[in-house]
């Protein structure tokens, strides 16, 4: 299972994001555990310089506008 | 580990090299024939352009196809810049700057650098912990929202490139300005107190510095849905309104409130922007119509300036990370020069 993280202050690019993420997960049957940091403090802890931000397993994949779908499909992939 | 970049399916560039001058050319096409297209189409709905009617109906089907094809020139063009713009990009070139040339490098970039309003602190921290000076992150973050592609493309369309560059010269001047006097002000430990704790070392990976061109203009085709697709219907109404108010309300019924002999008139103005929230899409034509019945381009500039640049939700957002005195300043400087903008404009137009 992958922790992923949308981070954002709550602006509707962060929750398109969020919806986004969610949808392409389920449509490729990946279970994630999604979680919403909102707070500016925590925010910063992950050092990104444009919002929203998305972090797997602790890790920045992504910060500044909506992601693509393929590139949060390609998050999801099986690895090889 | 994750290489989010290298499933992405690559973009190809022929359908571009084949798309693209077949729609500038059909955009210098359309847009060259404005006129004629209004003139047939009031014609065949059996309008004449000397009833109020008539003209009214005239003024929307000319402006409407005119500001919505410069707002998709212009906006595809910024989505394109934007790409090599990124904000850890634009943070790079700014860290160590003095100010002065500083300023004025901050205060362009602001202009070509993608980022969303609720993105201020993020970037707002992001530059001052990585070493660009206060008065630097200022410039860049006055200049963002005051000059705004919309706004530019809106002007251009409806008062001309004249207009549309005292607009981008006169935002960019404030914006330097008023970073210079904040940093000149030394105010850094008005900044909260975590935020100065903070220090960002290496910057997170940066997005978008490798694109290749197809996904460059990909971006801007992406821009142009996103702002486009969200303004237009503002622009609908606000040309429609505008054509109300050119086709029926009297001439110089404006002038006795807002013409250019009424002095506290721009003051007044900005006072009220400040607790409105409103899009430049919708506003700009009425003030077109406005203007043709006397009102003063000035101060109806400086009323829009203010509702982007003083906005009060904006206030609370950046309340996160600055103490009061600091917003205060902010506030000041910014009023103080979007004031002047207003009296410039009134004076030479």
């Amino acid at each position: 299972m992958k922790h992923v993280k949308i981070l954002g202050t709550g602006c509707r690019n962060c929750q398109t994001t969020l919806k986004l993420v969610e949808e392409v997960a389920r449509a490729q049957g990946v279970e994630i555990e999604l979680e919403k940091v909102d707070q500016i403090q925590d925010i910063m802890q992950y050092r990104l310089m444009a919002t929203p931000g998305v972090v797997i397993d602790e890790e920045v994949v992504h910060s500044g506008g909506v992601p693509d779908r393929k590139k949060i499909e390609g998050w999801f992939a099986p690895s090889a | 580990m994750m290489t989010p970049t290298a499933t992405h399916e690559p973009q190809r560039l022929a359908p571009w090299l084949a798309g693209l001058p077949l729609a500038a050319v059909l955009w210098v096409l359309l847009y060259a024939h404005l006129t004629e297209i209004a003139d047939l189409a009031i014609a065949a709905l059996g309008l004449s352009r000397a009833t109020h009617l008539g003209e009214a109906v005239h003024f929307f089907l000319y402006d409407t196809p005119k500001v919505l094809l410069l707002l998709t020139g212009i906006v595809f063009l910024m989505g394109v810049i934007q790409t090599f713009f990124a904000p850890e990009r634009t943070r790079a070139l700014l860290a160590g700057r003095r100010l002065g040339v500083g300023n004025a490098m901050a205060a362009s970039l602001g202009i070509v650098t993608p980022f969303c309003s609720c993105s201020a602190v993020p970037l707002f921290i992001g530059f001052v912990s990585a070493g660009v000076p206060l008065g630097v992150t200022f410039s860049f973050l006055i200049a963002a929202p005051m000059v705004n592609e919309v706004a530019l493309a809106l002007l251009l369309g409806l008062f001309g490139w004249k207009v549309a560059l005292l607009y981008l010269g006169l935002g960019l001047l404030v914006a330097i300005v008023a970073g210079l006097v904040i940093g000149e002000l030394k105010m850094e430990r008005h900044l909260e107190d975590w935020v100065r704790a903070i220090h960002l070392g290496e910057a997170t990976a940066a997005s978008g510095s490798d694109q290749r061109w197809p996904e460059r203009l990909h971006a801007g085709l992406k821009h142009v849905r996103e702002i486009v697709g969200r303004v237009w219907p503002y622009v609908l109404i606000g040309i429609g309104l505008g054509a109300l108010i050119h086709g029926y309300v009297p001439e110089d019924f404006m002038a006795a409130f807002m013409g250019r002999d009424v002095w506290w008139a721009v003051p007044t103005a900005v006072v009220l922007g400040v607790p409105m929230y409103t899009n430049a899409a919708g506003i700009i034509p009425i003030v077109e119509a406005l203007i043709g019945k006397g009102a003063a381009l000035g101060t109806t500039l400086a009323f829009m300036m203010s509702v982007i640049a003083l906005s009060a939700p904006e206030m609370l957002i950046l309340r996160k990370v600055l103490k009061w005195p600091l917003i205060a300043t902010f506030v000041a400087v910014v009023a103080t020069g979007i004031l002047l903008v207003g009296y410039v404009f009134n004076l030479v137009l």
